[in-house]
Order: structure tokens, then C-alpha cells, then sequence
């Protein structure tokens, strides 16, 4: 589904990716974990066309997508959300993920504005098309509600609700745990396998360790960088190198 | 949706009926500018309120509508309804090939940018003497005409202008309720999550700007045809800043608040003209003031006016 090959980034002599590599297969939910200054968000920003890499190549469903911007990967059914939720703050929550649907839609500037039929009848598809990701999300209730005025956990299903409106294949999550009460972050936990169960290949960039072993098919650990080490939840569990990086060497 | 629309079609009817009832006079003349500003107004409205990109260069593109089709039917004998898309045409070219590197920049820089193509364009006016009079002006610009109807007078002006002023309020209206509205917005609020939802927020802004350009070229072409001479005066840096005093005090992202910050902006120096020397001053602090009490424009501010009255009303009759 997606292969990052060889990742490198430099940041003024700073090396915070040292050519990793790794693999994520189709239907797969993917942890990407590792201490703070790991690399993890830099990885996401260059996989998601937001950062340019140093080096290496990004590979999407077997096309080379190195060096794509956001909104074109978006038209190849890859999205992501943010650590520190990027909603449309004065916009209300459909209108948030009516603009999901941006993609799925066509209607130019001169037909939205001169009203033409097929623009119409686009809207109240777009508008549909939208309510029913916020069923999906649970949170239909609030769809006339300001976005910017939702408490965080909220926010944070609209965010995903706005991101699965794209009709990706695959959707990336930095940290959508952050912030999250246990109540909230159970409730995560219940949705990101029920957009699993949607075929959505996920991967997420996470820090409750809980969270990542309960949902996880699959785990990299980046460290410093570098790849530390891949594989399932309890191989990573056992693995010597991962245990010494979170918890420092005895030596 | 249909609340919308009969909003917008009750606005229409009060603007129609507005000439029998103030019968003419010195008034209408000032309502005609009302009209070009209000179009002004929305042009920069959709740029700033919506796509969150500022302008301090719209006098430019207003002055370049009105000169192009001043020039282009004096010197060139065309006909005014085809010179007025002509010139908005050649302006909105203009405004895609310099949006791309322009709109690259942002805040201040923007800003930056955006005042120095206005200045530019200023000076072009003045310095092509044989082209635009250069500061004395161009006149024998020839009115419209329609099926036999001369625009010649205020009156006929007014409905000129409106005409036109409704159906660019209307085309604003459906934009911004549209999925390119919301594409607009989604830019305004964060450009990253509208990127990645697919909005390709460079192009976007880039048509926004030379639309937002076009219509300031038509608003500048109707000028010129309904005043018959126009000047550089009238399209310097001064009048950006005017426009973009409107917008502000009208309402951000809100095209009836357009309306309203051109139409105070315009009629409150000729109300205040009774006050000598103290006009400015009194202007100056009725902004201020403004500004201060309603930083949401006049749109958001006269409700929550309103309704803080209402409530001190209903609590002053229970005391």
C-alpha cells in the first residue's frame, strides 16, 4: 500500500531522518512510535507532501508519489490529520466536512456562483454525503455547531470525520490520541477499527503505548532518526533495543 | 436556502423602489456611488473576508476597468458594452499572471506587494500623457446606452448601477455558499488541512484574486461611463485603503455587510458635511469607535446591538 524508502531529512546540519525504510501493507493499522525527537511528525510531514525530504523516495499503492503536494495525494486517496487538530474554526461542522468532499466534487467557480443545475444537485450530494460521515463519527448532533467553539475530543472526531469525507484508502493520524480522556481515547480506539473494518489502510503516528498495542496490526519504532525496529505489538514488546530506548541503557 | 434567497430578493425590491422615495435630487447621485462602491467592496470582500488574502492594490484594477474602456471608446470609437468586458477581460488576465507570484507571499508581505502594483498602476495613469491625459484626465467618455435609453441622468444611472451591483451581490451570494465559498474559507481558517483535504489552495487563490479583480474592473468601466471623465485621483492609493476601511467596518466574509460598510463610508461624508472643518474629525472617530465596539462590522454589530437594547428593555420592565 505504502513504501517510504530510504527517508532522509536534514534540517540545517541537523539529521532528523536517517534513511528509513519501511513497508505498510493494505488493510493494515500501522503504529509508528518512539521517544520524543524520534522523527515521527517530520516522517508524516514528508510522506504527506508537507515537508520536501533530504532523500528517498515515497511509494503509494505502486506509483512514486515522492515530492507530491498535499492536495494532489489527497486526489490519490491519502489524507491525514493533525496533533493539534487543524479544523475550519469558523465554519460549523458540516460545512467542516462538506469541504472533505472537495475531491468528490467538480462544479467550477462560475457554475457555484451562477447557480447552474448540476452545481445544485452537486451541493445536496456533497451536503448528504457529509451528514453521513458525521453519523459515522457520531457526532450528527452537533453538525450546526461552530467548529471552533467544540470541546477537544469532539474536535477531534470532526477532524476525522472531515478527513474520511475524502474517501481515502489510506489515512494517516498524528497523535489522535493527544489530548483525549480514557473515556474519549476508548471510544478512538472503537472508531480506528471501525475504519479499518471500512478497508482504510491507517497509520498512526501515537504515544499512549495502551492504545498502540490494543489496535496495532503492526508497529515501527523510529529512535533518534533511525529505524529502531518493526514488527507486531509483542515482538516489540520483547524487543531488547525498543525497551532500552524508552526506558535508557543499564550500560 | 430559501430564506437566502428571499433575503436577497425583499434587499432588491427596497433598493428598487428607493429612487420614489427620495425623489431624486443631489441624493441619487450619491446612491449611484453607493452602487459602484458597494460592487468594490464585495470585489475585496471575497478576497480578504473570504480567502483571507489581503489587497491594498484595488483602486488599480478599479482605475485600469475604467480607463481601458474610457480609452477604449474615445480614442478607439468601440462600443462601451463591448469595451467594459474587453477591459475586464485584459484585467483579469492580468490579475491571474500577477496573482501567481504575488499571492506566494503572505501577511505583510502580501500587503507589501499588493500596494506597490497599485502604486505602480497610479503612475502609469499619470505618466501616459498620450494615452490617459495623464493628470488633467480623460474626458468624453459616451454613457451607456440600452434599447434606445440614454444613461444620462442620476436616475437612470441608479438603476444602471444597481442592476448590475445585484447581480454581482447575487454572484457573490452563491459563490460564497458554494463549494468554492467553503473552499475560500477552509484557506482563510488553515491552508495545511485544506491542502490535504485536496483543495489546491494555490490555483484557488489565484482565481479568486483575478476574479476579485474582474469585478473591480467592471465597477471601475461603470464609472467611467456614467461620470464621462475620470482622473488618476480617483484610483490612487487613498481609495485601496477606502475600500479596505468598507470592508472591515461593513463585515468580514459577509456580502450585505459589504453593502453596509459602502454605503456608511460613502453617505457619512456627505452627511457630515454640514460640519465644516470638523467632518474629518467626527469620521475619523466614528470608525474608531466602530472598530472598537463592533469587530465584526456593522453586519454582526447592529444585531448584538440590537438585542443587548431588547434585553436591557425586558430587564428594566421586571425591576
Amino acid at each position: 500500500m505504502l513504501e517510504v524508502s530510504g527517508i532522509t531529512q536534514i534540517f540545517g546540519g541537523v539529521t532528523a531522518l536517517d534513511s528509513v525504510s519501511f513497508t505498510i501493507a493494505k488493510g493494515d493499522i500501522t503504529g509508528v512510535i518512539g521517544p520524543n525527537g524520534a522523527g515521527k511528525t517530520t516522517l508524516f510531514n514528508i510522506i504527506t507532501g508537507i515537508y520536501q525530504q533530504t532523500a528517498g523516495t515515497v511509494t503509494l499503492e505502486g506509483t512514486d508519489v515522492t515530492g507530491l503536494p498535499p492536495e494532489k495525494l489527497a486526489r490519490r486517496a491519502m489524507v491525514r490529520t493533525f496533533q493539534n487538530i487543524e479544523l475550519f474554526g469558523g465554519m460549523t461542522v458540516l460545512e467542516n466536512v462538506m469541504v472533505g468532499m472537495h475531491t468528490k466534487s467538480s462544479s467550477g467557480l462560475l457554475a457555484c456562483a451562477l447557480k447552474m443545475p448540476w452545481s445544485i444537485s452537486e451541493e445536496k450530494r456533497i451536503r448528504a454525503g457529509a451528514m453521513k460521515w458525521l453519523e459515522f463519527t457520531g457526532i450528527v448532533n452537533l453538525a450546526d455547531h461552530t467548529a471552533g467553539s467544540l470541546p477537544f475530543g469532539k474536535g477531534r472526531l470532526l477532524e476525522i470525520a472531515r478527513a474520511l469525507a475524502v474517501e481515502p484508502r489510506i489515512i494517516l493520524m498524528d497523535e489522535p490520541a493527544a489530548g483525549l480522556n480514557s473515556q474519549e481515547t476508548l471510544g478512538l480506539a472503537r472508531l480506528i477499527k471501525q475504519i479499518r473494518d471500512l478497508g482504510i489502510t491507517v497509520v498512526l503516528v501515537e504515544h499512549d503505548m495502551e492504545l498502540v498495542m490494543d489496535i496495532c496490526d503492526r508497529i515501527v519504532v523510529l529512535n533518534l532518526g533511525k529505524k529502531l525496529a518493526e514488527g507486531t505489538p509483542r515482538e516489540i514488546q520483547e524487543n531488547h533495543a525498543v525497551i532500552a530506548a524508552y526506558l535508557g541503557d543499564d550500560d | 436556502m430559501k430564506r437566502d434567497l428571499l433575503l436577497f430578493i425583499a434587499f432588491a425590491v427596497l433598493i428598487m423602489i428607493a429612487p420614489q422615495l427620495f425623489k431624486g435630487g443631489y441624493l441619487m447621485n450619491v446612491l449611484v456611488f453607493v452602487g459602484i462602491n458597494t460592487m468594490l467592496a464585495i470585489a475585496l470582500n471575497l478576497l480578504l473576508g473570504y480567502a483571507g488574502q489581503i489587497s491594498l492594490g484595488h483602486a488599480g484594477f478599479f482605475g485600469l476597468g475604467a480607463y481601458l474602456s474610457g480609452i477604449l471608446t474615445t480614442t478607439y470609437s468601440l462600443n462601451p458594452w463591448v469595451a467594459m468586458p474587453a477591459a475586464a477581460l485584459v484585467v483579469g488576465c492580468l490579475a491571474y499572471l500577477i496573482g501567481f507570484p504575488v499571492l506566494k507571499l503572505k501577511g505583510h508581505y502580501l500587503a507589501m506587494a499588493t500596494l506597490g502594483l497599485g502604486i505602480i498602476i497610479y503612475i502609469v495613469f499619470n505618466e501616459t500623457v498620450e494615452l490617459t491625459g495623464g493628470p488633467s484626465g480623460l474626458s468624453g467618455i459616451p454613457n451607456l446606452k440600452l434599447a434606445g435609453v440614454t444613461f444620462d441622468s442620476d436616475v437612470k444611472n441608479y438603476y444602471l448601477i444597481w442592476g448590475f451591483t445585484l447581480a454581482v451581490m447575487l454572484f457573490a451570494l452563491n459563490l460564497a455558499s458554494s463549494r468554492v465559498g467553503r473552499a475560500l474559507r477552509a484557506v482563510h481558517d488553515s491552508e495545511v488541512a485544506a491542502q490535504v483535504l485536496g483543495v489546491n489552495s494555490r490555483v484557488l487563490k489565484v482565481q479568486i484574486f483575478a476574479l476579485s479583480a474582474i469585478i473591480s474592473s467592471l465597477a471601475g468601466s461603470l464609472y467611467a461611463h456614467t461620470m464621462t471623465f475620470i482622473s488618476p485621483a480617483s484610483f490612487g492609493f487613498n481609495f485601496s485603503i477606502e475600500l479596505l476601511t468598507m470592508v472591515v467596518i461593513g463585515g468580514l466574509g459577509s456580502i450585505y455587510g459589504s453593502f453596509l460598510g459602502a454605503a456608511l463610508l460613502t453617505l457619512l461624508p456627505e452627511i457630515l458635511r454640514g460640519a465644516n472643518d470638523y467632518d474629518i474629525i467626527i469620521y475619523g472617530a466614528l470608525l474608531m469607535v466602530m472598530v472598537m465596539f463592533m469587530p465584526g462590522g456593522l453586519v454582526r454589530g447592529i444585531p448584538d446591538l440590537y438585542r443587548k437594547i431588547v434585553k436591557q428593555k425586558k430587564g428594566a420592565g421586571h425591576a
